[in-house]
């Protein structure tokens, strides 16, 4: 049995999870063997739709006190699940969440961990996970030797397939170990894309000159209803907030669209987006080593630049 | 007060990534070995901070490697920290890692186990996690702000969609990431102190590997970047909608 923990952020289910959902899903057909997804708390969505995503079915654990993350207890309980199934693979999504989680639940099941994977596992011959390394710089290909399996899959590398079926829902009816932590305050980021679930980022860097410019830049973020980024400096210099961060030692992203607005390209950065699918450079400077790595260039003043790419944008979309 | 610091050794920021012997193994020729940034900037800087509140507190820092650790060891000492422990082995495997670091943090019963977010090599964010689990200890993930009041730590971290502060009783593993505190660098006085406090060398316990890495890939090369005319950005969304399928 492959297990799929479904993550959810205020009691919403994300994309990168139904992500790890199909991930799950895909390898459960090429081992032979059965999926199930495992939701912990109360969320608002229908749970039978994740048969949608490729789900057969779905164990749910309902009790609000799981709705905040305390890895103690999320581990514990996700353990326990995957021992009662019997799971082989535990699967998560790469997000924050995940990333936290799945550490302590392959302690747990003393199975071999890969985090950050790409793709399926290669099982002619053993169990091997590719996963990104060195911030997106390589790929490592990693045996997992032990019978038990925790991946967690990067966001946006696998994509969400549609399946046409509904998965059963079981309701589990076991006693919840008490919090390690206790949630005194949370703060949510209203109305914005998180950054790591975007499939359409724009970024900017020093080259805008100050926070008084990211209006271009932010205007340009809605018009395509893209999440927004920085550079290391551009944070460092609270011009924007430090969750806005991508690189080396930020985060890293891999959308299907980066578009960098005065940045030169600096290796730490590239480091944190060069997975980016597509990627878009806007810079004054033709010799920029972003348009290396560019798949499109601009050569321009960002000033006039994003405002005129704005409106060819709303005007591709209004006669669309 | 006990902090046991977590240090992890990595290459450069700028370290050329090129793989030797197959593609089995990372090319460390040439390559400058600093301490993991989110190890240094944030988790050693925020356990000086809380020693220099309270300067009854110790700061153990811990390291798994090979002797070619020490120079980075010694610097973190060179920033603060009264002791360092190396745990002489190979650090491939996280699960064996988070093994050496665990009995280390079992016989000094620390107060708190600080990592950094991730280490900038193979970014599995794991140790925190797997530590905390087989210390059986909470863990706070992505911390970037933290107040000690007595024996409760108050966290702020990120969270998905947002951050929250919560709060939690020592011990705890924490791990740390942008905003937990400021880079330092280490001034002379710190660097001749550091000479001469304790590196103890100790032999890893027996534990197996639960991964090896097979081999490694140098992801393709973009094929070349197709230059837009700047007063011709009706072209570039053309692109991005048809050509890349993007928009
Ligand atoms: C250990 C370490 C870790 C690091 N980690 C990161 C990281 O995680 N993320 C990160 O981003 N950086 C990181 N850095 C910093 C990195 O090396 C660069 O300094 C940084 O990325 C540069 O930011 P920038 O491109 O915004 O600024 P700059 O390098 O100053 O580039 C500004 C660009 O804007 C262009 N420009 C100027 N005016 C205009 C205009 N009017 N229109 C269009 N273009 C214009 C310029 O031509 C230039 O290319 C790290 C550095 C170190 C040493």
């Amino acid at each position: 049995m492959v297990l799929v923990y479904i993550d959810q952020a205020d009691q919403q289910i994300k994309k990168s999870s139904l992500e790890a959902m199909s991930y799950g899903a895909a390898l459960a057909k090429q081992l032979g063997c059965d999926v199930a997804a495992l939701v912990l708390g109360t969320v608002q969505d229908n749970l039978a739709e994740l048969g949608k995503s490729g789900a057969q079915k779905v164990y749910h654990l309902k009790n609000e006190t799981l709705n905040s993350l305390d890895v103690k207890l999320h581990s514990t309980l996700i353990a326990n699940a995957a021992k009662n199934v019997n799971a082989t693979v535990v699967v998560f999504a790469n997000n924050i969440n995940g990333k936290a989680i799945a550490p302590a639940v392959s302690v747990k099941l003393e199975a071999g961990l890969v985090t950050g994977a790409s793709s399926l596992p290669n099982t002619e011959n053993g169990f091997v996970v590719t996963k990104t390394v060195f911030s997106g710089k390589a790929f490592a290909s990693i045996q997992i030797e032990t019978p038990i399996k925790v991946i967690a899959i990067n966001q946006n590398s696998f994509g969400v397939v549609a399946y046409d079926t509904s998965a059963t829902v079981e309701e589990l009816n076991i006693p919840i170990p008490t919090a390690s932590i206790k949630i005194t305050k949370l703060e949510k980021v209203e109305g914005e894309i998180p950054l790591t679930e975007a499939s359409l980022v724009v970024s900017g860097g020093r080259g805008l000159k100050g926070p008084e410019n990211w209006g271009i830049l932010l205007d340009l973020a809605k018009s395509l209803g893209a999440a927004t980024a920085c550079s290391r400096p551009v944070s460092d210099t609270d011009w924007r907030p430090h969750h806005e961060h991508v690189g080396q030692t930020g985060i890293q992203i891999a959308p299907n669209l980066y578009i960098a607005i005065g940045i030169s390209g600096a290796i730490q950065h590239l480091a944190g987006v060069n997975r980016s699918k597509t990627i878009v450079v806007i810079n004054k400077d033709p010799e920029a080593p972003f348009f290396k790595a560019a798949d499109y260039g601009v050569v321009g003043d960002a000033f006039e630049v994003v405002p005129a790419l704005t409106s060819a944008i709303l005007k591709m979309k209004s006669t669309a | 007060m006990k902090i046991l610091v977590c240090i992890s050794k990595t290459p450069d920021t700028t370290a050329k990534i090129a793989f030797t012997e197959g593609n089995t193994k990372f090319d460390e020729n040439g390559v400058q070995w600093i301490i993991n940034p989110f190890d240094e900037w944030y988790a050693l800087v925020k356990a000086i901070e809380l020693k220099e509140k309270d300067p009854s507190a110790i700061i153990h820092l811990v390291t798994v490697g090979t002797a070619d650790a020490e120079p980075i060891i010694r610097k973190a000492l060179a920033l603060g920290g009264d002791e360092a422990i190396r745990i002489n082995s190979n650090s491939n495997d996280s699960f064996y890692v988070a093994k050496q670091i665990a009995t280390i943090a079992k016989e000094g019963s620390y107060d708190i186990i600080f990592t950094g977010k991730e280490t900038i090599d193979y970014n599995s964010a794991s140790i925190g996690s797997m530590l905390s689990a087989i210390l059986d200890l909470p863990l706070v993930s992505l911390a970037n702000q933290l107040d000690l009041n007595g024996n409760t730590a108050t966290v702020r971290r990120e969270i998905e969609g947002g951050e929250e502060t919560c709060e939690v009783n020592l011990p705890v593993v924490i791990s740390c990431q942008k905003g937990m505190a400021e880079q330092r660098i280490p001034n002379m006085r710190g660097i001749m102190a550091a000479r001469s406090k304790p590196l103890k060398v100790l032999e890893p316990i027996e534990a197996s590997a639960t991964t090896s890495i097979k081999k490694f890939d140098i992801p393709v090369a973009k094929s070349g970047v197709k230059l837009v005319d700047p007063a011709n950005m009706d072209e570039l969304v053309r692109l991005l909608k048809e050509e890349a399928k993007v928009i």
